[in-house]
């Protein structure tokens, strides 16, 4: 499913420059469930972000299902992320003057489902990370978890076969996490690939494979 | 949805819009009261004639094949035959003569008015328009030198009051006259010998009957096509220099009126006026427009989270530019037709007020044109677009890791 070799980042220029990821060999298979633990700094958020198709590798070649991503232009990217990936942030990115239901809605207004269809849909994801009560309710009246279900819904919303959390559970609470936690295994179980940022034992435990980074390189491979 | 995003800068919009609204009204409103100067201003001159020129007498001042300078020079009833033979360019023509010191009266009336003697085609020339259920002077009156009269309104409204006037019979000068038609009212600025709602209309023959003046006061003629106006000029010129026998240069021979090139260039005049509050108004949108720039790009700075939000979960680019220009020609809409709105309510305000004399005759009449308004949405569609294209661009262009990080 994704393929990368020899994977680098820098950024900035001349002196300034930072060596984010120094050089990654990684493949993931579909239906696998990858931990990516690490420092902060060492590179994590960096590489998700471009196994995301937020950003760009600065050299290095990206496979995403056998396609080159680097040949890709602007608006392809943007297919792949509404279509193929569902992207979970740690600090939600929710649009904070939508009610729940828009932000769930919103990737498939842009992948252009009708209005009936794209209603059905958001209600059947709300129920499946159980937040059917909250639809018209906005980002400010909802706790964190609340927020990290809806994240997690829209994440879903055009049936993506990759999602990627960036430490999902960093800004929650104990009991919450492991909410969102049981979520992902629900997703894995149903043929999800998933990527998962953590430092939440917990998960990492659940993980298939584990991937550490340290100072933008990768120290082993799977336990 | 997304319109509730621009909530959160309401004061800003709301400003806006009122400098949007302003700058459309003060647009529409120039070009109104100046539209409507020009279209008064022109009818007025229209009172005189639309497309004549004016020929009088004059004076040599070149000697000419061994006559000296100084010479008289006076135009003759034949003058009009010669004309009508000699200058094909010309539509119309007429003969004009008269005299001041006459005593009309009607009943128990005396008043001592002006009389011209004419040919029927002074009506169209000299826009002697008659009311409903009357009529000017007419071929069949000038060829049997018929006693009747054509009066000027106000004249009527002297002699008559609130009687009617046709049919009915007035003296000149102890000469009975029939009275067939009454000038309708008329807004007029230039004029010679008073203005013509004054004055008592005659067939020119019997003028002549009466009176038998040797020569004419002037002569009136139309040509056939405004831009032949010029050659038509000389050819009249030289024809009464053959005749005359005076210097086809001379200026002073003959005076000259010439009121189609006092027209070109009052049109010039307005042009000019009017190009000035284009501008004027142009400009003072402009700033408003500047405004909405302003508004639009701070809301993308201010958005630009949202933007990486939505990027990242799938919109194009295209999208990101649609919803920023949209909404800018949303703001530009709204303050427009405001200012729209605004001004046709102060225009309509103006009309209904009773405004009288000269001055508000010229100056009270604003008129609302199509090419106005079509400008203003012009104007404010680009600004509209240019106001939200810049801004989306920039925030489309961003890498969505680079908007995501904003805060």
């Amino acid at each position: 499913m994704i393929k990368m070799i020899n994977i680098q980042k820098i950024y900035g220029t001349g002196t300034a420059q930072v060596e984010a990821l120094k050089g990654i060999d990684l493949e993931i298979k579909r239906n696998e469930f990858i931990g990516l633990i690490g420092p902060s700094g060492s590179g994590k958020s960096t590489l998700m972000n471009i196994m995301g198709c937020l950003d760009v590798p600065t050299f290095g070649e990206y496979y995403f299902e056998e396609k080159s991503v680097e040949s890709l232009t602007h608006n392809q990217l943007a297919e792949i992320r509404n279509e193929k990936i569902g992207f979970v942030f740690q600090n939600f990115n929710l649009l904070p003057y939508a009610t729940t239901f828009e932000n769930v809605e919103i990737p498939m207004i842009f992948k252009g489902f009708r209005t009936k269809e794209r209603k059905n849909r958001v209600m059947e994801l709300l129920e499946k990370v159980g937040l059917e009560g909250r639809a018209l309710h906005k980002p400010s009246e909802l706790s964190g978890g609340e927020l990290q279900r809806v994240a997690i819904a829209r994440s879903l919303a055009n049936n993506p076969s990759l999602i990627l959390a960036d430490e999902p559970t960093g800004n929650l609470d104990t009991k919450s996490g492991d909410e969102i936690l049981k979520i992902l295994e629900n997703l894995w179980e149903q043929g999800h690939t998933i990527v998962v940022i953590t430092h939440n034992p917990n998960i990492s435990a659940r993980a298939q494979k584990i991937v550490k980074l340290i100072d933008g390189m990768m120290e082993n491979n799977g336990k | 949805m997304f319109y509730r995003e621009l909530k959160t800068q309401k004061k800003k919009i709301t400003l806006t819009i009122l400098a949007l609204a302003w700058g459309t009204f003060s647009i529409v409103i120039l070009l109104a009261f100046g539209d409507g100067l020009d279209r008064q201003m022109t009818k007025a001159i229209h009172g005189l004639g639309e497309g004549i020129v004016i020929v009088y007498g004059g004076q040599t001042s070149k000697p000419y094949k061994g006559l000296g300078k100084g010479r008289r020079i006076l135009l003759r009833e034949d003058d009009v035959e010669l004309l009508k033979n000699r200058v094909s360019g010309i539509k119309l023509i007429s003969p004009e003569c008269d005299r001041y010191d006459n005593t009309l009266s009607y009943g128990q009336k005396n008043i001592t008015e002006r009389v011209i003697g004419v040919f029927p085609s002074f009506e169209e020339m000299r826009t002697y328009y008659p009311e409903r259920n009357s009529r000017f002077l007419n071929p069949v009156d000038l060829q049997k030198k018929r006693r009747v009269v054509f009066l000027g309104n106000k004249l009527k409204e002297k002699l008559f009051e609130e009687e009617e006037a046709i049919g009915k019979t007035i003296m000149i000068n102890s000469i009975p006259f029939l009275v067939i038609g009454v000038m309708q009212e008329k807004m007029q600025n230039s004029m010679y010998n008073g203005p013509d709602e004054e004055k008592a209309a005659i067939p020119f023959s019997t003028y002549q009957a009466i009176y038998g003046d040797k020569y004419l006061d002037r002569l009136i003629y139309k040509p056939k096509n405004i831009s032949q106006a010029a050659a038509v000029k000389k050819e009249v010129y030289k024809a009464f220099a053959e005749k005359y026998k005076f210097d086809p240069e001379d200026e002073q021979a003959l005076n000259i009126w010439d009121m189609i090139e006092e027209e070109e260039l009052n049109n010039k005049i307005f042009l000019g006026i009017e190009i000035f509050m284009t501008i004027v108004g142009s400009l003072t949108l402009l700033v408003a427009g500047v405004g909405v720039a302003n508004i639009m790009y701070v809301s993308a700075k201010r958005r630009t989270k949202e933007i990486g939000i939505k990027m990242a979960v799938g919109a194009k680019k295209r999208y990101v530019l649609f919803q920023f220009i949209s909404e800018a020609l949303m703001i530009a809409f709204i303050g427009g037709a405001g200012g729209v709105l605004f001004s046709f309510l102060v225009i309509k305000l103006f009309l209904i007020l009773p405004f009288e004399g000269d001055v508000a005759d010229i100056l009270a009449h604003p008129v609302i044109s199509l090419n106005t308004m079509a400008l203003t949405a012009i104007i404010l569609g680009i600004i509209g677009f240019l106001a939200g294209f810049f801004p989306a661009r920039k925030a489309a262009s961003k890498n969505p890791v680079e908007a995501l990080r904003y805060e």
